[in-house]
């Protein structure tokens, strides 16, 4: 059920994060986001969450402004995929509190960590909730504590 | 909570335009970042877009290169960095400076430093191998976030060629106190375990640890190995089957703590992952499948909130238990579930359903039958997901009967097609479906000209290639054969004569072939009228220059009479100018043979599309060329592949990890100068033993030396697909096909004229579509899968018409029979069919797989000179089903003891234990390998226990990796009651593979009439393949610098006495029968070669204890498999 690779962008088109599973060099990958921004922003509300590309099955949902967009193999089954993208926006809302397109704009490094401590190499890591955030927060905690002192000197101006 | 989510999106958008302190508390409002961000949503156009972010890749640029820059700092822009990538702008600078601030970073600027290396490189970047010192050290450190960091990265990406730099630190995870360690070790080995199988193998029984962790989550990440591995050897694993279920067992009951729940679900994609090892252990095997039964149900019946996730685990609950061998009751409970898919109003199960029913109407194709409404209406469904998988689904019932409706909708869908992939991909269905049951020649030729107009210059080539292959060759009658080729003939003219301007240039050359070689039969057909179509194509502007080298050649074999060589004159003046050498070369061809009429006839004669050419492919006549070249100093040819290796060695870095370099100068390798001429004769190579093979088996579309240059580039690529296909087909098969034509069905041809009630008119389609899906069309389904077979099968159709020439006695009689035999299905599936439609209810119950076979059977008594080969088609599919019915392994009983009927001739050889593979009612079927010196023989001993005698049976076998040669006369015996019959087969490896498998099919005819085949696969390692390769030490050298295919790995020495060494050595060369070649202080050398000409050569080197050895050979595949072989020879002693 490998992922070959999720994308997030907006309902104007613009993409706000990216994870490739599969090496692809930057032209195709520009070459397939492009592609596919532009055909699921065409398709209707009411329409299938699947659709057929290449050799691949899209899988995406739209979240208010947000569209989720996986890749997965032909043979896969594409409502796990689908509700992977959703346990994945559970966990953005749960660690940002009340997620908006704006939290992931701003912060997307954070996107990305929490995706990698959920789906790892294109595979379900982690699936409990409560663990993928246990180890997002721990990480923070390390961030803040370092964080905290350099702020504190830089206002004062001795950086 | 996606409600809330979305309450909260939507409410966004007005959010971005209001003022940062606002729109997020969250974001410090003074970041760069964050200015950047808000610069670009201020902007209204790309350009300006454009010039901003290019003044801020250089701002970071020079920032990140400055000395003064902080590691702090660093992390801020490379954030910025990466947003200005994720826009589509490059940022390669800045790849570096990722890789150091990983390197360099405090904690948190590391994570920011891997991620950034993540999403900038993929892991065939080259900066990469500058990754793995700080992916060390971090794996070493005592911070457990930093641990975790390394291993994401390495789960993500990681030099091939430095894994066993880190593996064993990663390995010692295994065992860390901590389960997010131990998940993420299991992780990262998973991947290794995918790029590169052979180097995690020594720690298989850990994973098995890790699949009885404590905890949950590391035990799921185990599953992903598992899933794998059984994928790839089911066999190896069938000891868990239990295991898994007592798991399955536990989550479906909810034994898991609850934060694993989604949706109230327990652990979901848990399930999803067990039902799918389940299924590949299951498949085939019924005791396997026997312990599953229970939970199957089990969780079909557990599965009954309405959600997403409910459907998901539904959905490979069905998958699985149509995969594991058949249970009724459970067969049932399945088709029920796939109708609350595909009846649902929800368009995403919708489309699932009609996945599942893909799937599973190969097995049972009357479900279909049940859900023909609902088919109907997702044809005409306006998404066109939906439609393309109807058509799948479609395809996949195809028979003789519906193949006109069937390829009808599949046309019309691509007339309308847009993308290229689905086009190339349906044309092909269409192409197969049209060879395989075409009606008649008129439908035939007309439904390839579409495939030809549609498909056009994307399809793929084998298409028209098999199509001309197929006209050239003919099938037996002489007669229909003519027909289809004038027919072919008429309508191409008409084309012509038409907008030949509109069609793809591929369509243009089958075109321009098919009226040079046949347009003669059309008497009436003046050849100046053709030359004159043809010249016209070459004055049209959109033709290439491909397509009138094809023009041209047809030209030069139909010019003929005064008219003709006039206008043949004409464009000769033409082209022979023309700054395209094919073209010229072509043209002079034109201009001298449309005047010398002898000579033409002597090139180009008519007719000669059958004969088979002798091409020498090895090009052996410029073997002393080749020696005088190099006795004149000339440097040896060395394959293309071979050059670019070199190149790619030259230039790259030592990918030798972290131990010392294996040095080759103790060996006095010969140097690179002499003149080898190992690389020079024919066959040494290594890969001409294989190219001969495919090349020597004639090239029967040719038919004159020109020919082959006529269309070199073209056929160079595909012929060799089609040649190993000829090799394989050894005789007629059935074909169901013609019958049809003959006796014309006009009420299957398509019925879609618009008639005043659409309720009728889908009645109409549906019985057109599913026309003989009755049990009886097993038939036709099962010999689907093997498209080998199916261009053959036309081969057949002729006799049915006229009378055949006399050699072809059998073929008449399978014809003539399964003409009988298809008549009477046909009566039975009308009938079948009626009773269907009026009465649904009745067919609620799925018809067990079980019935098809006494179905088929009742059908065969009726026709009792039916060929015992056509039946093994038909059965194919009726034994995979009930294949495991008898048990492969459970009736031992039965068994007699073969081993005194092993023939005389091997009595002094060691050979296998005998063990028995398959058999029912009355044959046995047994097999045991001998290794001879230079051979592996396969015999196969056939045991028919019942109490006649069975006059003939045919024995079949097929391999992937294996070349098979039957050793005797020919491949079919006879048994008399309670005796057995032997078969000897020659087995060479085609490619090399860890374990090789041999698949074969017996059938037979019992003196009763009805036809029965039994299937077996046979396994065996590559290991019996090797044999020991004397060469001396000078040989060895000048072969090592030959060979490019290599691999190197670090095994564990065997330690008896003084000489590790040695003993290693010797164990090698004890179990796996290698020549060792010299043994000189800590360094070894060995060669062996795989049957029949593959060699293989080994040096290894004893350094701190372990021993580093370098495999290498001329072959693909091959080093990789030894070592697999050496490894387990070493870790077995």
């Amino acid at each position: 059920m490998e992922m070959q690779f999720m994308l997030l962008f907006s309902r104007q088109g613009k993409l706000r994060l990216q994870k490739w599973y599969v090496p692809l060099s930057d032209k195709e990958r520009k070459k397939i986001s492009r592609d596919l921004v532009q055909t699921i922003l065409a398709r209707k509300p009411k329409m299938c969450s699947f659709l057929e590309w290449r050799d691949l099955k899209i899988v995406y949902k739209r979240y208010a402004s947000l569209y989720f967009c996986c890749a997965v193999e032909d043979q896969d089954n594409e409502l796990i995929t689908l509700e992977i993208i959703h346990r994945y926006v559970e966990l953005l809302d749960k660690y940002f509190g009340s997620v908006c397109e704006l939290d992931i704009i701003f912060n997307f490094e954070k996107a990305y960590f929490i995706l990698d401590e959920f789906l790892l190499g294109g595979e379900a890591q982690e699936t409990s909730k409560k663990n993928v955030l246990k180890a997002i927060e721990q990480a923070d905690l390390l961030q803040e504590e370092a964080e905290a002192p350099r702020s504190v000197l830089e206002e004062i101006g001795l950086t | 909570m996606s409600d809330v989510v979305e309450k909260t999106l939507t409410a966004l958008p007005s959010l971005l335009s209001l003022d940062s302190h606002s729109g997020s508390t969250k974001l410090s409002s003074s970041s760069k970042l964050g200015n950047l961000i808000r610069g670009i949503t201020e902007l209204t156009s790309k350009h300006e877009e454009e010039k901003l972010i290019q003044r801020e890749l250089a701002s970071i640029k020079e920032q990140v290169s400055s000395p003064n820059t902080s590691m702090r700092q660093m992390k801020e822009l490379m954030v910025r960095a990466i947003y200005c990538e994720m826009l589509g702008y490059e940022a390669s600078f800045s790849y570096i400076h990722a890789i150091k601030l990983a390197q360099q970073g405090t904690a948190l600027e590391k994570r920011v430093g891997y991620l950034a290396v993540s999403l900038f490189l993929n892991e065939s970047h080259e900066l990469l191998l500058l990754l793995v010192n700080t992916v060390l050290k971090d794996l070493q450190s005592t911070n457990l976030i930093e641990v975790c960091m390394a291993l994401t990265v390495v789960s993500q990406m990681f030099p091939k060629d430095m894994i066993p730099a880190i593996l064993p630190l990663v390995e010692e995870k295994l065992t860390h106190p901590k389960e997010i360690i131990r998940r993420k070790a299991v992780l990262a080995l998973y991947k290794f375990y995918l790029i590169a199988p052979n180097q995690v193998q020594h720690i298989h029984n850990k994973f098995r640890k890790a699949l009885c962790d404590k905890d949950p989550g590391v035990m799921t990440a185990s599953l992903h190995i598992y899933l794998q591995m059984i994928q790839e050897n089911p066999e190896g694993y069938k000891d868990l089957t239990a295991s898994f279920v007592t798991i399955l067992k536990q989550v479906v009951a909810g034994k898991l703590p609850m934060d694993f729940n989604y949706h109230s679900v327990p652990a979901p994609w848990l399930q999803i992952q067990l039902l799918r090892i389940l299924a590949f252990l299951g498949k085939n095997d019924q005791s396997s499948s026997e312990i599953m039964y229970d939970i199957l149900e089990e969780s079909l019946r557990r599965a009954e909130i309405n959600h997403n996730i409910t459907y998901a685990i539904l959905y490979e609950c069905v998958k699985c238990i149509y995969t594991i061998h058949p249970k009724s009751e459970l067969l049932e409970k399945a088709a029920k579930c796939i109708g609350n898919f595909v009846l649902s109003t929800k368009i995403n199960l919708k489309y699932l359903g009609l996945k599942a029913l893909t799937y599973v109407v190969q097995q049972d194709p009357k479900l279909a039958l049940q859900h023909q409404v609902t088919i109907i209406e997702c044809l005409d469904h306006p998404d066109l997901i939906i439609k393309r998988e109807t058509l799948e689904l479609l395809f996949r019932i195809t028979n003789a009967q519906n193949v006109a409706v069937i390829v009808e909708k599949m046309l019309e869908f691509l007339r309308g097609n847009k993308d290229d992939y689905t086009t190339i991909d349906l044309v092909g269905k269409v192409a197969e479906l049209a060879e395989k049951y075409a009606p008649n020649n008129e439908w035939f030729i007309e439904t390839m000209s579409t495939v030809f107009s549609v498909g056009g210059d994307t399809m793929q080539p084998d298409i028209p290639n098999s199509f001309l292959k197929l006209l050239s060759e003919g099938f037996d009658s002489v007669e229909e054969d003519r027909k289809l080729k004038l027919f072919a003939v008429d309508s191409y003219v008409s084309l012509l004569q038409g907008e030949p301007g509109k069609l793809p240039q591929r369509f243009l050359q089958v075109i321009s072939w098919v009226l040079g070689e046949y347009s003669y039969l059309r008497g009436e057909l003046d050849a100046a009228t053709v030359l004159r179509l043809l010249a016209k194509l070459l004055d049209t502007k959109s033709t290439s220059s491909e397509t009138k080298s094809w023009v041209l050649m047809a030209m030069t074999k139909v010019c003929e009479g005064g008219v003709g060589v006039s206008v043949a004159q004409e464009v000769c003046e033409t082209y022979s100018s023309s700054l395209d050498t094919a073209l010229r070369q072509r043209a002079q061809e034109l201009q001298h043979l449309s005047q010398d009429r002898d000579l033409r006839a002597k090139v180009l004669p008519r007719e000669a599309g059958s004969e088979p050419l002798e091409v020498d492919s090895s090009l052996s006549f410029l073997d002393g060329f080749v020696s005088e070249a190099l006795a004149a100093g000339a440097a040896p040819y060395k394959p293309h592949h071979q050059r670019q290796e070199e190149l790619a060695q030259a230039k790259a870095l030592s990918m030798e990890p972290y131990g010392l370099p294996i040095s080759m100068s103790s060996c006095s390798i010969a140097d690179r100068q002499s003149p080898t001429l190992l690389s020079v004769s024919s066959g040494l190579s290594g890969d001409s033993p294989s190219l001969s093979q495919k090349g020597g088996s004639t090239t029967p579309k040719l038919d004159g030396v020109k020919r082959v240059w006529g269309r070199q580039g073209y056929l160079v690529q595909t012929e060799p697909v089609e040649e190993s296909d000829l090799v394989e087909v050894t005789g007629p098969l059935q074909s169901p096909n013609q019958q049809a034509g003959a006796d014309g069905p006009p009420s299957q041809t398509p019925t879609l004229k618009p008639t005043p009630q659409p309720e009728q008119e889908k009645q109409q389609l549906a019985s057109s579509l599913f026309v003989g899906l009755g049990s009886q069309s097993s038939l036709c389904l099962m010999g689907k899968p093997e498209a080998t077979t199916q261009r053959f099968r036309r081969k057949a159709k002729g006799p049915v018409l006229s009378s055949s020439t006399g050699e072809q006695i059998s073929n008449s009689s399978v014809s003539a029979s399964s003409m009988a035999n298809n008549l009477l299905c046909n009566d039975l599936l009308d009938s079948n069919i009626t009773s269907e439609t009026a009465a649904p209810s009745l067919e609620q119950t799925p018809q067990l797989s079980r019935d098809l076979p006494a179905a088929n059977g009742a059908c065969a008594v009726e026709s009792t000179d039916r060929d015992v080969k056509e039946n093994s088609a038909s059965l194919i599919g009726d034994n995979r089903l009930v294949a495991a019915d008898p048990a492969p392994r459970g009736d031992r009983g039965k068994l007699k003891d073969f081993s005194a009927h092993l023939p005389a001739e091997f009595s002094g050889l060691c050979h296998s234990d005998i063990s028995p593979l398959a058999s029912n009612q009355s044959l046995d079927v047994s097999a045991c390998h001998v290794q001879k010196e230079d051979s592996l023989v396969l015999v196969v001993f056939m045991y028919n226990s019942s109490d006649d005698a069975i006059p003939h049976i045919l024995l079949e076998l097929r391999s992937d990796e294996l070349e098979v040669s039957c050793e005797g006369d020919s491949p079919v015996e006879e048994a008399r009651s309670r005796s057995v019959a032997v078969c000897q087969y020659s087995l060479t490896v085609k490619k090399p593979s860890v374990h090789v498998e041999v698949a074969g099919t017996v059938s037979y005819q019992l003196p009763v009439g009805t036809s029965q085949s039994v299937q077996f696969s046979y396994k065996l390692p590559l290991t019996s393949f090797i044999r020991p390769l004397t060469v001396s030490t000078e040989e060895y050298g000048t072969m090592w610098l030959d060979f490019s295919h290599d691999t190197k790995q670090k095994l564990t020495p065997i330690c008896l006495g003084q000489e590790p060494l040695m003993d290693t050595l010797n164990v090698l060369k004890k179990k796996l029968k290698l020549h060792v070649v010299e043994i000189i202080g800590m360094e070894g050398i060995v060669a062996c070669r795989v049957l029949r000409d593959q060699p293989c050569l080994m040096h290894c080197r004893l350094h701190a204890g372990a021993l580093s050895v370098w495999l290498r050979s001329p072959v693909p595949d091959l080093p990789d498999c030894l070592m697999y072989h050496c490894q387990r020879a070493l870790q077995e002693h």
